[in-house]
C-alpha cells in the first residue's frame, strides 16, 4: 500500500508508531500529484518545498511528543483561503498575483497543529459556479470519468481527495460548493453550521452564506478535521461562541433513538432514478441501524433557488466592490482617470459568471428594485428557515439526494446559466437556513459515476450529523475509495 | 419581463463595469431569463414576514477597546500595483 492511500486516522497511527514519517507521506502525495495531476488538474499551485519543510518540522514535533491530530498530515486548500506568502488567486485573473500578508484562521489552526499544506486547489472564480469550469486557470477533471466535471465550486479540493493526491482538503460552501463536488467525486464533504468555523481570511463571496468545511476520504477523517478547524474567533464577527465537542466521540453510537426525516419535496420529478435508488438504499441502511424513519415537509423548497440567486449575487456585488485596482489585484495600467481605472481593471479582471452575478446583484439592490427583489428574497428566506425549525421538531437528521443527477460532461450547461443554477436546488436551503449538511458516498450510477447522499441536521448538531453519516458509511462500505488512475 | 440593453448598461455603470459589444449581446437575455425565474417569489404572500439577513441570530460583536498590532506598512503595501513606499498611488483625482 502506498502511503498516500492511507486515511488521516490510519496515517496518524503510523506516524505515532514511527512506522511512517511525515516526510515519506508528504513525498508520496507529491509524487502522486506529479503522476496524476496532469489529467485531474486539482491544483493551481503545489508548494512542494514548503510542504517538505513542514513535513520535516512535523517529524521533529511528533518525536518530541506533539499529539495534535493533524500533525504531519498532508492537506490541500481551496484557493480562496488566504495563505501568508503563498499566492491566493480565488480562481480569478483579478487576483492572479495576490500574495496574502496573513493566514486565514483555519490555515493558522492547521499550521499550529503541524499539518502539511501541499498547495492550493482549483475552483470556480470567486466560488461562483457548480462545475469549476469558471476557473480562470485550470478546470479539474472528475477522477471517476475523464471529461466529466468534478463539480464546484470546490472542485479541485474534491478531485484532489478523490484522486488521493492529499489525505484531506478544505473547501467552502455558499450554496452547496462542498457537498456537491464531494457527491460528484465520491468523497465526504461537510458544510458546518454558519458561525461554527471562522471565515477570517476566506475571500468573501456571499457573507451570510459562506462557510468553510472539510473534504475527506471517510467520515472519521471529516470529524477529525472538524475538531481542528471549529471554534469561536474574535476576528470573525459572525463566528459563534459555542462550545466545540469532540466530533469523533459520537460516531460509533449507532442510530437507536435518532429520527431520520424524509422530505417529499426533495424527491420530485427532476430527480434521476439511479440517484433516487441510492438514497432509498441509504434510508434502509439507517433504518437497519436502528433509526426511526419519519416523513417531513419542507414546503418552501421550490423557492430556494430563486431566493439564493438574489441574495448571493446581492451580497457578492457588494463584497466584490473592493476589487478596484488600488491596494491589490489587477490594475489597468493605461487608464486616464481614477474612474476609468476602476472600470477597466474590473472589466479585464472578472470573468463571465462573476460579471453576470455582479449585474444581477446590483440590479436587485438598485433604487426602486430593492423591495421587490432583495427584501422579498430575505422574507422568503425566513419562511425556508421556519420550515427547517418545524421539521426538526419531529426529526434529528434529514436525508436526501445532494444533486438531482450524477456528474455530467464538461460544457453541458455553457450559455445557459439558469439550467446550472437549478441543479443546486437540493443544497442551497442549508446555506439559507445556516444549518450543517454533509455529503456521504452512497453508491454509483451504472456509468460508474459516484452518487452522494445528503444529511442535514439542526444548528450546531454536527455531532448527530456525523453520527448518522458514519452509520451510512458502515452500511455502504464506501470509505476511502479511489478509481484506477 | 424584458431587460433592455440600456438597463444592463445602467446597472453595469453602477457596478463600475464596462461591457463589450459581445457581452451586451448576451447578458440582457441571460439576465432576463434569471430575473423572470426569480419572479416566482411574487406568488408568495410575505406580508408581515420579518426578513432574515443572517440565519443564526447574531448580536453586536464588541471587543475591548485596546490597541492591537496591525499590519506593518511594508506588508500592507506589498500587493499594491503602484506604491511610493508610503501610500498607494492612483491616477490624479483633482486637477
Amino acid at each position: 500500500m502506498n502511503p498516500y492511500e492511507l486515511s488521516i486516522a490510519q496515517a496518524r497511527t503510523e506516524l505515532d508508531n514511527g512506522t511512517l514519517s511525515s516526510r515519506d507521506l508528504t513525498r508520496s502525495c507529491l509524487d502522486r500529484i506529479k503522476s496524476v495531476d496532469g489529467r485531474i488538474q486539482s491544483f493551481l499551485l503545489v508548494t512542494e518545498e514548503e510542504a517538505l519543510q513542514q513535513a520535516e518540522s512535523a517529524d521533529k514535533q511528533i518525536a518530541a511528543g506533539n499529539v495534535a491530530a493533524l500533525c504531519g498530515i498532508p492537506l490541500a486548500m481551496k484557493d480562496l483561503l488566504c495563505t501568508e506568502g503563498v499566492t491566493t488567486s480565488c480562481g480569478s485573473k483579478i487576483l492572479e498575483n495576490f500574495v496574502p500578508p496573513y493566514d486565514a484562521t483555519v490555515i493558522e489552526k492547521l499550521k499550529n497543529q503541524g499539518a502539511v499544506l501541499l498547495g492550493k486547489t482549483s475552483m470556480d472564480e470567486f466560488a461562483m459556479g457548480s462545475t469549476s469550469e469558471n476557473c480562470a486557470f485550470a478546470v479539474p477533471d472528475n477522477p471517476w470519468k475523464a471529461g466529466y466535471v468534478a463539480g464546484g465550486s470546490s472542485g479541485g479540493s474534491a478531485s484532489a481527495v478523490a484522486a488521493m493526491e492529499c489525505l484531506g482538503s478544505l473547501g467552502s460552501d455558499t450554496g452547496g460548493s462542498i457537498r456537491q463536488p464531494a457527491s460528484l467525486c465520491g468523497i465526504v464533504g461537510i458544510k458546518p453550521t454558519y458561525g461554527r468555523v471562522s471565515r477570517y481570511g476566506l475571500v468573501a463571496f456571499a457573507s451570510s452564506l459562506d462557510q468553510i468545511g472539510p473534504m475527506s476520504r471517510d467520515v472519521t477523517d471529516a470529524a477529525i478535521m472538524m475538531n481542528a478547524i471549529s471554534g469561536y474567533d474574535p476576528r470573525d464577527s459572525t463566528s459563534v461562541q459555542q462550545s466545540v465537542p469532540d466530533f469523533t466521540a459520537s460516531l460509533k453510537k449507532g442510530m437507536e433513538g435518532i429520527r431520520v426525516g424524509i422530505p417529499a419535496e426533495y424527491f420530485t420529478a427532476g430527480l434521476d432514478s439511479e440517484v433516487a435508488g441510492v438514497v432509498e438504499n441509504g434510508v434502509q441502511i439507517l433504518k437497519d441501524a436502528g433509526a426511526e424513519i419519519v416523513d417531513i415537509r419542507l414546503p418552501h423548497t421550490e423557492y430556494c433557488v430563486a431566493v439564493y440567486y438574489l441574495i448571493a449575487p446581492a451580497e457578492a456585488s457588494s463584497n466584490l466592490a473592493r476589487y478596484d485596482g488600488v491596494a491589490y489585484g489587477m490594475r489597468s495600467e493605461d487608464a486616464s482617470s481614477l474612474e476609468n481605472m476602476y472600470r477597466e481593471s474590473r472589466s479585464a479582471g472578472f470573468g463571465d459568471e462573476v460579471k453576470r452575478r455582479i449585474l444581477i446583484g446590483t440590479y436587485a439592490l438598485s433604487s426602486g428594485y430593492y423591495d421587490a427583489y432583495y427584501k422579498k428574497a430575505s422574507q422568503v428566506r425566513t419562511l425556508i428557515l421556519q420550515d427547517f425549525q418545524k421539521a426538526y421538531e419531529s426529526c434529528d437528521v434529514i436525508i436526501s439526494p445532494v444533486t438531482p443527477t450524477p456528474s455530467w460532461k464538461k460544457g453541458a450547461h455553457s450559455g445557459d446559466p439558469l439550467s446550472l443554477y437549478l441543479s443546486d436546488i437540493l443544497t442551497i436551503s442549508a446555506n439559507l437556513a445556516g444549518i450543517p449538511g454533509i455529503s456521504v458516498p452512497g453508491g454509483f450510477s451504472k456509468d460508474g459515476l459516484p452518487v452522494g447522499i445528503q444529511l442535514q441536521a439542526a444548528h450546531f448538531r454536527e455531532d448527530t450529523l456525523l453520527q448518522a453519516a458514519y452509520n451510512l458509511e458502515l452500511g455502504t462500505g464506501l470509505a476511502n475509495k479511489c478509481p484506477e488512475l | 419581463m424584458n431587460i433592455t440593453v440600456e438597463e444592463v448598461k445602467h446597472v453595469a455603470s453602477l457596478a463600475k463595469l464596462n461591457l463589450s459589444e459581445e457581452e451586451l449581446s448576451r447578458f440582457p437575455g441571460q439576465l432576463d431569463t434569471i430575473l423572470s425565474y426569480v419572479a416566482k417569489l411574487d406568488s408568495l404572500d410575505t406580508t408581515g414576514v420579518t426578513p432574515t439577513t443572517h440565519a443564526f441570530s447574531i448580536h453586536n460583536a464588541f471587543r475591548e477597546d485596546l490597541v492591537q498590532e496591525s499590519l506593518p506598512r511594508d506588508k500592507a503595501l506589498a500587493n499594491g500595483p503602484h506604491v511610493n513606499g508610503e501610500a498607494f498611488v492612483v491616477p490624479k483625482i483633482i486637477e
